[in-house]
């Protein structure tokens, strides 16, 4: 196949260029809605060197994936850019036709996104699909392509290249897929590299890894990056400038070390202030001039503290297995001898013991797999145990069958805060219904009392009245937050388990939420196990803390042993995968 | 305000956003009086034969023409309406409840539940459905109510399919743990959180299975198997003047077929119509 | 991928014993004298008593099945009344009529659908979108048999362009020589221009009606599926690594839009299926529908019960290689299972 000739624009590569790479200036991108045109991004301007990495960093609606999709001009049908220049290379995109801007794609520009797996073709090989990209800009001819493909896959350092190449990406891991997604991006050696939320979702040291791998394979060859992410954290520890958005427009813009000492404008404070971090407490996070305590949270002395008492929950060698799924299983339980034990069952938790005491706030970390989600719902007794002893105030609360639990009074005392608050609503109950439910079933009050109650509930989490008839679409993340956390502690509930209660908010709400946590624990008395993969979140929060690792608890001590000198290596690799911003 | 007050109030603004929806409720209701009082309003008597006024072609005093046996076809039609409105509405109404139920509880329960009506669905769905219906019927007889359980029986799979997705999927919810937590038995859980999450897709369905139920009775008294002569049907009229769109006479089989179709389409449309109604996501 | 066909083939039996048990119950186990069905409307009390014991009817439930299931297995599925001729014998030789009509109306269906789906995807708001949503909401109310006798009022009484509807060939012509019993293809393999164009003529109104009648639910899914898969993180993807339009839309969207379609023609088989006997009767093609259907007229029931048998055999039969169609397009059904 003849390589096909360009007549595209030609694009200026030579090294020593002063002109900046990419230079948006006074950008405005509007999408049609029914209900008029929205803009999604106003006057934006902005500046990307060679060889710089910036980040853009905004929370939700801030516009800052919306700046970096007209960039590569992948609007959505109803989006378009209503004014301002986009340059690249002395190019501009806005009146470059379609057939070209497909050349630039991937060729001088690419991008890679959130969930790696979903944006793999699931069908096809996975060395197939960098192929059609190196074949689609001419990279290379046919008969080499192949083996150009797996040199991309040793470059992103994948294990085993050439067995990956005939891999399906449902065969990979999350973290393996993502290397896939940058290798290719980067397989025709583009000149700018757009990252949006790259790490979102995946583990801590997964993140590292993924992050430290982009880093350096865009230094290596002088490319430019845009990181666009939430964690203001992140951005300043990997990128050199950063650009703060907020509703559609740059509030700041200063290099990573000045955000993070001198940040000038409001807004970026606020973020600031919000993201959890060493050496502040949990007031800290909140904005300036907010920091005094609610009144709503009325000081009464924490009940049941028997000093040096039974603790609340005692959990012992607690194990949970499950069989192996697989067809291969079953027809060795036909024709062959029987498979050893390790083969039939999977252990997601295997023998942890730990304990709460009254009123103690006790963080479960780990990342994702290793067991902390399982050990909480057999905590709740949403699930049963495999073996092992669980213990609540005394009492064998592990023999009970999940299926019988609901109905016993023990349930009133032992409640959660769900992760998702979006799902964990439902979407035809009104808030105070959903608020109203536990009090319904076993609360033991009239009907009437109620919506009082109810009421009095939506006072003390900070849930203004009037929301209370909305249903969970009408009402916003913190909202919905809020709602659940009122129903969780609704029937006054001796423990408390928080499962990732604010991973899914804004970073400006989370910390109002978890404000609002601790504040809710001083003045009820609570326990709370706060299951979380954020080791900063727990340390603002939490008195001791458990790792977890592959379903065994791996260290636990008060939090800030084991954070300022953990014992095991996993917690250090832990530790040590947390993005450190320039301080 | 009050819950009856704002299901008024949303029912208006529906049917406001989409004319189209506002245009299957009307006439929906048109049919609905059709089957009501058209028997009693209709101009002709539908069984009466008049040997003088064979095949006449539509004009002012039939206005849809007359049939083989002088039978005034407008008035066959209209009172045709009832029987397979009837039909229709039972043989829904009867699937929805053994179909729906079998299929939250299969979807939610999983274990033998899930079993056994799986086998049964997957046993009916081994049949071509109007086959199994045509088996059905013509082993128990031709009556009405076979009819209404033959197409209840070829209908039961799909709604167990579509409610058995619908609990499958919101089974491990968080809302559902929540209900859990909050004192909520199993079978609690079903009724009360989980199933009004599913009626809006559910009313769907109803919706497009009216609509099979007809075509499906007819199709049935097309072949000789459903309603039997002289019953005005839909069916058996167009089977009635299919021999005669040979030698022209295209007003006998038409007009029943063409009131086939606009009830069918009219059901299909309503669908969405009643989805938009139940689903409070849409409510602004 | 052996494997996954050793599979799907196990999972066939218990929906064959399923068949296999239904129909026995559906002409044995009913209200209602079983040998008064069988022994026919005209049969005095004596002849019903003969054919009791002829059939076996007396002994008890069990002893019924064993017979029913061994008859089965020798290909003896009774004989007819109004022809004296084994009921296998018959389908047998009507079974490539209806396989023909079903086949062609299918194809036709899919070469129009298919295509109409994934341009409304692709060009969603055009006209071609909005066409395609009209066929796809009006095509599912319209009545198969309806179609039919409309499609037969226009082209062949007002317009005169169709045959009369009285078969597979008309009155002078005769069948070409059996090979697969489809005188399409034995007319070609004949040689023989002039019956295949004779055949042709009379295959394409039921072929038509037929094709219609699947053209709605298979423009509708192929469109939905492609607007989904089109909305999908991957296309994204490859449209940000500047992969061409063709590659996109062809190598990429189609192929993942096409596994919910294939999942779907399972459902337009059955449709299909019990269509063809409407369509049979309009038309009077001499398939196995209209066997069965003239059975009825005549209450002779041995007839209907072998079609309704065989029907969903072959039902099942389709399902299977639909079931191994997939599996071979997707992956991760073929190494996961």
């Amino acid at each position: 196949m003849a390589k096909k000739t360009r007549t595209a624009a030609k694009i200026d590569r030579s090294a020593a260029s002063t002109l900046p790479l990419l230079d948006i200036r006074d950008l405005t991108v509007e999408f049609a809605t029914r209900r008029g045109a929205v803009r999604a991004v106003q006057h934006v301007s902005l500046s990307v060197a060679k060889g710089e990495t910036l980040a853009i960093v905004g929370e939700s609606g801030s516009g800052k994936s919306v700046t970096s999709y007209a960039v590569m001009r992948i609007l959505d049908r109803a989006g378009r850019i209503a004014q301002g220049s986009v340059m690249f290379s002395g190019l501009d995109l806005r009146g470059v036709p379609e057939s070209e801007m497909r050349d630039l794609r991937g060729r001088e520009m690419s991008m890679i996104f959130q969930s790696p797996r979903l944006a793999l073709n699931p069908i096809r090989k996975v060395g197939r699909q960098i192929e059609d990209v190196l074949l689609q800009h001419s990279q290379v001819d046919s008969d080499a392509v192949g083996e150009r493909a797996i040199e991309t896959l040793e470059q992103v350092r994948i294990a085993r290249p050439r067995e990956r190449y005939h891999a399906y990406p449902f065969e990979l891991s999350g973290g393996m897929c993502q290397r896939v997604v940058i290798a290719l991006a980067l397989a025709c050696r583009p000149q700018l590299l757009i990252a949006d939320e790259p790490t979102t979702g995946l583990d801590v040291t997964t993140q590292k890894a993924v992050m430290d791998l982009v880093v350096e394979l865009t230094r290596e060859r002088g490319m430019s990056t845009i990181l666009i992410t939430h964690d203001l954290g992140l951005a300043a520890a990997y990128c050199d400038r950063v650009v703060v958005m907020e509703k559609g427009l740059i509030v700041e813009t200063a290099s990573s070390a000045t955000i993070f000492k001198r940040p000038s404008h409001q807004y970026t404070r606020k973020l600031m202030r919000a993201t959890p971090r060493p050496g502040v407490s949990l007031r800290d996070l909140l904005p300036e001039g907010e920091t005094a305590r609610p009144k709503a949270a009325a000081k009464t002395p924490a009940r049941k503290t028997k000093a040096g008492g039974t603790p609340l929950l005692v959990v012992e060698k607690l194990v949970k297995e499950y069989p192996r799924q697989g067809g291969a299983r079953s027809l060795f339980k036909i024709f062959g001898p029987k498979p050893p034990k390790e083969l039939e069952t999977f252990r997601a938790v295997d023998g942890i013991s730990f304990s709460i005491a009254h009123g103690e706030s006790v963080g479960l970390v780990g990342e994702s797999g290793c067991g902390k989600s399982t050990t909480s719902m057999m905590v709740m007794r949403l699930i049963d145990k495999s073996s092992g002893l669980i213990m609540f105030d005394g009492e064998d609360i592990g023999e009970i069958p999940a299926r019988k639990f609901a109905t016993l009074p023990f349930r009133k005392r032992i409640q959660m805060v769900f992760q998702d608050p979006t799902d964990s609503l439902n979407p035809r109950f009104t808030a105070v219904r959903a608020i109203a439910d536990p009090l319904l079933q076993l609360g033991g009050i009239s009907r009437r009392e109620v919506r009082t109650r109810c009421e009095e509930l939506a006072t003390q989490v900070g849930l203004p009245l009037n929301l209370l008839d909305r249903f969970p679409h009408q009402l916003s993340g913190g909202q919905k937050a809020r709602v659940g956390i009122a129903r969780a502690i609704a029937l006054k509930p001796d423990l408390v388990i928080l499962d990732e209660p604010t991973a899914a908010l804004d970073v400006s709400v989370q910390a109002v939420v978890l404000n609002l946590l601790q504040d809710l624990k001083d003045s009820l008395g609570m326990s709370y196990l706060f299951v979380s993969h954020d080791l900063n979140v727990v340390r603002l929060l939490c008195d001791r803390v458990i790792v977890m690792q592959t379903g065994q608890i791996v260290e636990q001590g008060p939090t800030k042993r084991v954070m300022d000198e953990p014992q095991a290596d996993y917690t250090r690799d832990l530790l040590s995968a947390i993005p450190h911003p320039p301080l | 305000m009050s819950e009856s007050d704002s299901i008024f109030r949303h029912a208006r603004y529906v049917v406001a956003e989409n004319p189209v929806t506002g245009m299957a409720f009307g006439l929906f209701i048109l049919i609905a009086l059709c089957a009501l009082i058209g028997p009693y309003i209709v101009p002709y008597d539908p069984l009466a034969s008049d040997t003088t006024a064979t095949l006449h072609a539509p004009s002012w005093h039939h206005w849809f023409g007359t049939d083989q046996l002088g039978r005034d076809i407008f008035s066959r039609v209209i009172a045709a309406t009832r029987l397979d409105f009837v039909i229709a509405i039972t043989s829904v109404v009867l699937v929805f409840a053994m179909g729906g139920l079998a299929g939250i509880s299969a979807g939610f329960f999983l274990g033998w539940t899930d079993r056994i009506v799986g086998r049964i669905s997957d046993t009916i769905m081994a049949f071509p459905l109007f086959v199994l219906a045509m088996g059905i019927v013509a082993a128990l007889g031709n009556t009405v109510t076979n009819i209404v359980i033959a197409t209840a029986i070829i209908n039961f799979p799909l709604y167990v399919r579509v409610a058995r997705a619908e609990a499958n999927v919101r089974r491990e919810a968080g809302f559902v743990q929540a209900a859990r937590l909050s004192g909520n038995g199993e079978f609690r859980i079903l009724l009360a959180h989980i199933l009004p999450n599913i009626m809006p897709i559910m009313m769907v369905q109803i919706s497009l299975t009216m609509g099979y139920a007809i075509l499906n009775a007819a199709g049935l008294s097309f072949i000789g198997l459903g309603v039997r002569p002289p019953t005005p049907e839909w069916g058996i009229m167009v089977a009635e003047g299919a021999a005669n769109i040979i030698s022209g006479e295209w007003w006998i089989a038409l007009f029943p077929g063409a009131a086939l179709m606009l009830a069918v389409f009219t059901f299909n449309l309503l669908g969405d119509g009643l989805r938009d109604l139940v689903d409070p996501q849409r409510r602004t | 991928m052996g494997k996954l066909l050793l599979k799907r083939m196990l999972l066939v039996i218990p929906n064959l014993i399923g068949v296999i048990i239904v129909t026995f119950l559906l002409t044995r186990a009913l209200p209602g004298d079983p040998a008064a069905y069988f022994a026919g409307p005209a049969a005095g009390k004596e002849a019903i008593e003969q054919i009791r014991i002829k059939l076996g009817l007396d002994k008890p439930l069990i002893v019924q099945f064993g017979r029913y299931v061994a008859d089965l297995a020798h290909g003896n599925l009774g004989n007819s009344l109004s022809t004296g001729q084994p009921v296998l014998t018959e389908l047998k030789n009507r079974l490539p009529a209806s396989a023909e009509l079903t086949l062609f109306g299918l194809i036709l269906s899919i070469l129009i659908a298919v295509p109409l789906g994934i341009l409304a995807a692709v060009k969603q708001g055009s006209w071609i979108d909005h066409i395609c949503r009209v066929v796809a909401t009006a095509g599912v109310s319209l009545p198969v048999f309806f179609t039919g006798l409309l499609l037969v009022y226009v082209f062949y009484f007002k317009l005169g362009w169709s045959p009369a509807p009285l078969g597979r060939l008309d009155a002078f012509a005769t069948a070409p020589p059996q090979v697969s019993g489809f005188y399409l293809i034995d007319s070609l393999l004949a040689r023989n221009p002039e019956t295949f164009r004779a055949s042709l003529s009379q295959l394409l109104l039921p072929g038509f009606t037929l094709g219609i009648f699947s053209l709605a639910p298979i423009t509708r899914m192929t469109r939905a599926s492609m607007l989904a898969v089109l909305a999908s993180d991957f296309v994204r993807t490859a449209r940000a690594s500047g992969l061409n339009d063709r590659t996109v839309i062809i190598t990429y969207a189609f192929r993942n839009a096409m596994l919910p379609v294939v999942t779907t023609l399972g459902m337009v088989f059955s449709f299909l299926l019990g269509a063809n006997v409407l369509v049979e009767k309009v038309f009077a093609w001499p398939g196995i529908g209209s066997y069965a259907v003239e059975a009825l007229i005549t209450s002779d029931f041995a007839p209907v019960q072998g079609f309704v048998l065989t029907m969903a055999i072959l039902y099942v039969v389709l399902n299977l290689i639909i079931d191994i169609l997939y599996g071979v397009i997707d992956p991760r059904v073929r190494l996961e299972g």
